[in-house]
């Protein structure tokens, strides 16, 4: 089902090499991660070199050239959040899943990674999944939050 | 086209619009130094070597000559205390990349510039984009481009291309100033497609099985 959306997305933007970055957008949004076939397909659907795919693929941290999990933990290491007690929550996040910064699990579950900051200091040390946030999270609450995603 | 007058080093020169203050400068034969700028590329104003001091309407700014486009009565001096004070620092930065680059002596000797200034790193790529805008831009082929961002980026050879194009052009080698196009391109190739790049024209003379040389990972000496 994947491939076919990426597929299809790709066909949305043939010979639009303008339209390269919403392309690549869109899949890493579906697919969460940008092989390199998928780069093979892009660049010749779109008429861009595959050097200037890979350019704006690695560029951007938005794209991810290696495999991600499910589900996106963020957890802010920003002033506020650090003050609030964000390293404590760090090391909870590490111990629950396992990871270390930048890192995803074997079975793809969880992506973890650390952000500075993220745009919530009100309501800090925060943890963001998949786009949510939760706002003055500690360590003893974090595990029943994770335990929502699958 | 409208004609431009404006003065570069105290010379009035005379420039059409859309010309960039270096232009006019090499027309009337005054020197700029330059690393990134190649007459046959778009400007790209990576390096900043041709950096000069411009006078407008009384105001006296630093700019890049290789993209300031020339305007109507400015005042252009390519040397001053500050422009070479520029000039110094921005060849020891470059020279902590690539102390050994011949264009790069050169330029200390005139600007006073220590190689030794600033902690060597290890990458002696200094970013200048020629291999990648020429192989863009002329050639045409896109077999090199930058990867990453920031103080991480650096050139890399698309292997899927370099295999069939670069063996038979090497053109970029020889417009690098740090001979790390050469580096980069031995590196992909003794990494992605040992002894395979000739392939591509064997096939065309004799269709053969191909022929896989499998990569051995190097061992790990703890």
């Amino acid at each position: 089902m994947s491939e076919q959306n990426i597929d299809g997305i790709i066909e949305k933007y043939r010979g639009q090499p303008g339209s390269l970055i919403h392309a690549l957008v869109e899949i890493q949004h579906e697919n969460h991660w940008l092989p390199r076939e998928v780069m093979h397909k892009v660049a010749d659907a779109l008429q861009v070199p595959f050097a200037q795919v890979m350019q704006i693929a690695s560029f951007y941290k938005a794209f991810s050239l290696t495999p991600k999990g499910r589900h996106e933990v963020h957890v802010c290491t920003g002033m506020t959040c650090h003050l609030r007690g964000a390293a404590r929550l760090r090391s909870k996040v590490e111990e629950l899943t396992g990871l270390k910064d930048g890192e995803t699990d074997a079975d793809s579950r969880f992506t973890y990674e650390t952000g500075a900051c993220l745009g919530s200091c009100s309501i800090g040390p925060e943890l963001i999944v998949d786009g949510k946030h939760y706002g003055r999270m500690t360590p003893e609450k974090v595990e029943d939050v994770l335990k929502q995603y699958e | 086209m409208t004609e431009i007058v404006l003065t570069i080093d105290g010379k009035e020169v005379k420039a059409r619009a859309g010309m960039t203050v270096l232009q006019a400068a090499q027309q009337e034969g005054i020197y700029i130094p330059t690393l990134c700028h190649h007459e046959k590329l778009e400007a790209f104003g990576g390096c900043r070597l041709c950096m000069v001091e411009v006078e407008a309407r009384g105001w006296t700014s630093y700019v890049v000559s290789c993209v300031y486009p020339v305007a109507k009565d400015i005042v252009v001096r390519t040397r001053s205390e500050k422009v070479d004070k520029i000039r110094k620092v921005l060849v020891e930065e470059l020279m902590a990349h690539a102390p050994d680059s011949p264009e790069l002596i050169r330029m200390a000797e005139e600007y006073g510039a220590d190689r030794d200034r600033f902690e060597r790193s290890a990458s002696f790529c200094i970013v200048c984009g020629l291999c990648v805008r020429y192989c863009n831009e002329v050639k045409q082929k896109n077999a090199v481009g930058f990867i990453d961002n920031g103080a991480r980026r650096e050139i890399s050879f698309i292997p899927e291309v370099a295999r069939k194009e670069c063996w038979d052009c090497q053109e970029c080698f020889a417009i690098c100033p740090t001979s790390y196009a050469q580096a980069a391109y031995l590196l992909t190739e003794a990494l992605a497609f040992p002894g395979q790049r000739k392939e591509a024209v064997k096939v065309k003379k004799a269709p053969k099985p191909k022929r896989v040389i499998p990569i051995m990972p190097a061992p790990v000496t703890t």
